[in-house]
């Protein structure tokens, strides 16, 4: 498994499949770690809602961030995305996943926005349907 | 007991539904009879039903594609009749009956035509052209086949056991929310299309699997065959967008089932929101069908007049930027409902800029054939009528694209020729064109050519007649979807369009003609080399059809159009007199699995849209049950022992080289 770097034979690893060296032990330990940072951003995100420690129009901006950071550690230690030349493949589905979701999504709510903004208001309709 | 069904669902008052059904009963009855008195059951079950062999999965939905084509076709047939007879009358097709007939014919045209069409052909060569043994994940391929069927069973229940949608192909709300489509069309459509819509989605993952992981030594990402490169991107389309549809069509289930207000006009709805989400689907979705049938021209083109495509690069660039766009471009769609200038301008611009790699492609064939020794063989003859089609087709699509023009053409004819234009000349004349083209690899003998090129004469000259004067019509101010008008300028391009369907209709009867001839013939149409075209790609390379491992040897590839090379090769050193070092090879069993799941969804499906709720129990625990029992099998391959390799194998290069006049094998 070491020839991950010879683009011809290198060997993609499924999403969840890994190779570390050393036991059971180490991959148990990154599970583990991946869980604690989890919980941690997870009790952070609650906290941080109910809280006024901090400035209140803050609040939405920091669930955010602490939203996307829990995206990525689920994608570190959960699924194993790597930057390594065995996952180039995940990497690559993931960047097209995002993507689409990105134009599909973002696409809607301009569209969906627009249309609101052109429609005639409600009183109006009601009006003409007189 | 029986939820909404009844005696009263069958339409005992509408004789050509019921006269039809009938027959197509009958039909099929004889055949199932025939085939078990005959004693062909257990072949039947053992090599295709339970087969998760690429190559018989291809071939299942490709005959799927053509069986449904002739239902699709009637209803075509069907409603040209009606239009050319239906000035200042009511025609022979009362309105109710010709709006279920519309959307049938979209409904299965798309979904059980194109789309198995399109997928059928790439199982059937993608693996060989890879140069591997089979797809991904075998039996899962015969799962998502067996769910397609049953997604077209559905709607062709819907002609005898109540009504079928009456709401065009895509099922537009309000109109078909719960009041105002309060019968069971709409969920005969709904239901079908979750169900094979599940198919299709685990078809794409498994290509795109198959395309980025099992590919033989040597191929790398820019050796692969054209045909490889679109099937990565059609069905990466279909990973990114059939979810999307699958998505649309539950909310609208939960709207009409369950009191949601998803797309309603009340509490809170927003019809415009299933407009936006079902073409953000729709427009891939054209895509997904065109892309793999240009890789199918690139393959003929370059075959057919003996030269490497030209701009293989770019036109892997323009693939992939097909690919991209396609989801930049749905709002053109609907330009009409609302948008203001600002966003149709943009989508207007995306959908226009989207031709530029279409036409990238146009000019490739085109060079390609330039200079090239050219034999007109059918499929060759399908390319050349798709290039002069498709560009027609694609310049009313550049003009429709300009958002003040699609304000005159918008629902009106010109927009149903436009998209016939570009679906039958691009999609089918591909599909076609494959069809036969990759014939002879898979059973082994040829087509008929002449018949096929009459057939080929006869689409071609039918489909200008059937739709040319709806350009005309469209100019004219016609809308689609009449079931009666009253305007005598109209009646002239109506007849002459029906005309053309009649001729459409000669060349099918041509086509099932040159089935039926070249399998009676077929002694004679043998093709014995396993390469009967001259071909450049590494599916040339193996017997036909081949046998169950496709390749002795995994082949060893080293540059595009592997195949060519290694004839070239061949041709230099006299052949190669060494005798390869056969191995035991591994293959996946057949398996049940996939039948016996889409037996349970279509039970499920069925108990769903009349409402038999134990029965849909019954199909949901059936099919988890199947499924439960298949990931706990113990044995799921077997060995072919390096003996029984090495014997088929030397019988297929004895017979090559008996061909060649070499005597002797080694």
């Amino acid at each position: 498994m070491s020839n991950g770097h010879d683009t011809e034979n290198s060997i993609d690893l499924a999403p969840g499949d890994e190779h570390v060296e050393g036991g059971v032990g180490l991959r148990v330990l990154g599970y583990l770690t991946g869980l604690a940072l989890a919980i941690l951003l997870t009790a952070t995100s609650f906290f941080v809602a109910g809280t006024d420690l901090v400035w209140q129009p803050s609040i939405p901006v920091a669930l955010i961030v602490l939203a996307i950071a829990q995206m990525g550690v689920h994608l570190v230690f959960f699924l194993h995305i790597t930057t390594g030349p065995d996952n180039t493949n995940n990497v690559l589905a993931l960047a097209f996943g995002v993507l689409i979701v990105l134009l599909v999504i973002g696409g809607s709510v301009w569209i969906m926005a627009n249309l609101n903004h052109n429609m005639m208001p409600m009183d109006q309709i009601m009006q003409m349907q007189r | 007991m029986l939820g909404k069904l009844g005696w009263s669902v069958i339409p005992f008052d509408q004789p050509i539904p019921l006269f039809v059904g009938a027959v197509v009963l009958v039909v099929i009855l004889g055949v199932i009879a025939w085939v078990i008195v005959a004693g062909h059951f257990p072949y039947l079950w053992r090599e295709w039903i339970t087969s998760v062999d690429h190559k018989r999965i291809g071939v299942m939905y490709t005959l799927l594609a053509m069986v449904m084509l002739l239902r699709g076709f009637s209803d075509a047939i069907m409603m040209r009749a009606q239009q050319a007879i239906a000035y200042h009358s009511n025609g022979y097709l009362p309105p109710e009956h010709f709006n279920q007939i519309f959307s049938a014919h979209g409904t299965i045209m798309i979904f059980f035509v194109g789309m198995p069409f399109v997928i059928g052909l790439m199982n059937l060569v993608v693996p060989l052209q890879l140069g591997v043994r089979d797809v991904a994940f075998p039996t899962l391929n015969s799962v998502g086949f067996w769910l397609t069927a049953t997604g077209a069973l559905l709607v062709n229940i819907s002609l005898v056991v109540g009504e079928f949608a009456r709401t065009g192909w895509l099922p537009y709300p309000p109109l078909s929310e719960l009041t105002y489509s309060p019968g069971v069309g709409v969920d005969y459509y709904l239901w079908s299309l979750e169900i094979s819509g599940v198919g299709t989605l685990v078809a794409g993952i498994n290509l795109v699997t198959t395309v980025l992981k099992l590919r033989t030594k040597g191929m790398t990402y820019l050796r692969m065959p054209m045909f490889c490169w679109t099937t990565l991107a059609s069905n990466l389309l279909i990973v990114a967008a059939f979810p999307i549809l699958t998505a649309t069509l539950a909310m609208l289930i939960l709207d009409r089932n369950f009191g949601f207000h998803f797309f309603t006009n009340e509490a809170g709805g927003n019809v415009m929101m299933f407009m936006n989400l079902i073409w953000a689907w729709g427009h891939p979705e054209v895509y997904i069908l065109v892309l793999p049938a240009f890789g199918i021209f690139s393959e003929v083109v370059s075959t057919f007049s003996c030269k490497p495509l030209f701009g293989y690069r770019s036109m892997v660039l323009a693939t992939m930027a097909i690919c991209l766009i396609s989801f930049m471009v749905w709002l053109h769609h609907f330009f009409t409902m609302g948008a203001g200038p600002d966003v149709n301008a943009i989508f207007g611009i995306a959908s226009m800029i989207i031709a530029v790699p279409t036409g990238v492609k146009i000019y490739n064939w085109l060079f390609t054939m330039y200079g090239g020794r050219i034999r007109f063989a059918t499929p060759m003859m399908w390319s050349i009528g798709f290039m002069v089609t498709f560009i027609i087709g694609g310049l009313t699509g550049v003009l429709v694209a300009v958002p003040p023009a699609d304000f005159l053409l918008h629902n009106s004819l010109f927009l149903v020729a436009h998209f016939h234009n570009v679906i039958i000349g691009g999609v089918l004349f591909g599909a076609f064109a494959g069809y036969n083209y990759w014939f002879p690899k898979a059973f082994g003998f040829r087509l008929h050519e002449g018949l096929g090129k009459a057939a080929f004469w006869f689409w071609l000259s039918g489909f200008y007649f059937a739709f040319m004067p709806l350009y005309a019509l469209g100019f004219l101010g016609m809308t689609r979807r009449m079931q009666h008008y009253d305007v005598a300028q109209w009646r002239p391009w109506l007849i002459a369009a029906a005309f053309g369907a009649i001729l459409i209709l000669i060349g099918i009867i041509f086509q099932v003609a040159q089935l039926v001839v070249s399998i009676r013939r077929r002694a004679e149409l043998r093709d014995r080399t396993g390469d009967p075209w001259d071909g450049r790609s590494l599916e040339w390379a193996t017997a036909s059809p081949p046998p169950a491992f496709n390749f002795a040897i995994s082949p060893n590839v080293t540059g595009v159009d592997a195949y060519w090379a290694i004839k070239a090769h061949a041709k230099q050193q006299d052949l190669e007199k060494r005798e390869p070092d056969y191995a035991d090879i591994e293959m996946p069993r057949n398996s049940p699995t996939g039948f016996v799941c889409a037996f349970f969804a279509t039970v499920m499906g069925f108990a769903l849209i009349w409402h038999i709720w134990w029965m849909v129990a019954v199909g949901g625990v059936g099919a988890f049950a199947t499924f439960v029992a298949f990931a706990w099998r113990d044995h799921d391959e077997y060995v072919i022992p390096a003996a029984e390799v090495a014997r088929i194998d030397r019988a297929i290069i004895a017979e090559r080289r008996a061909l060649l006049g070499l005597a002797g094998s080694p």
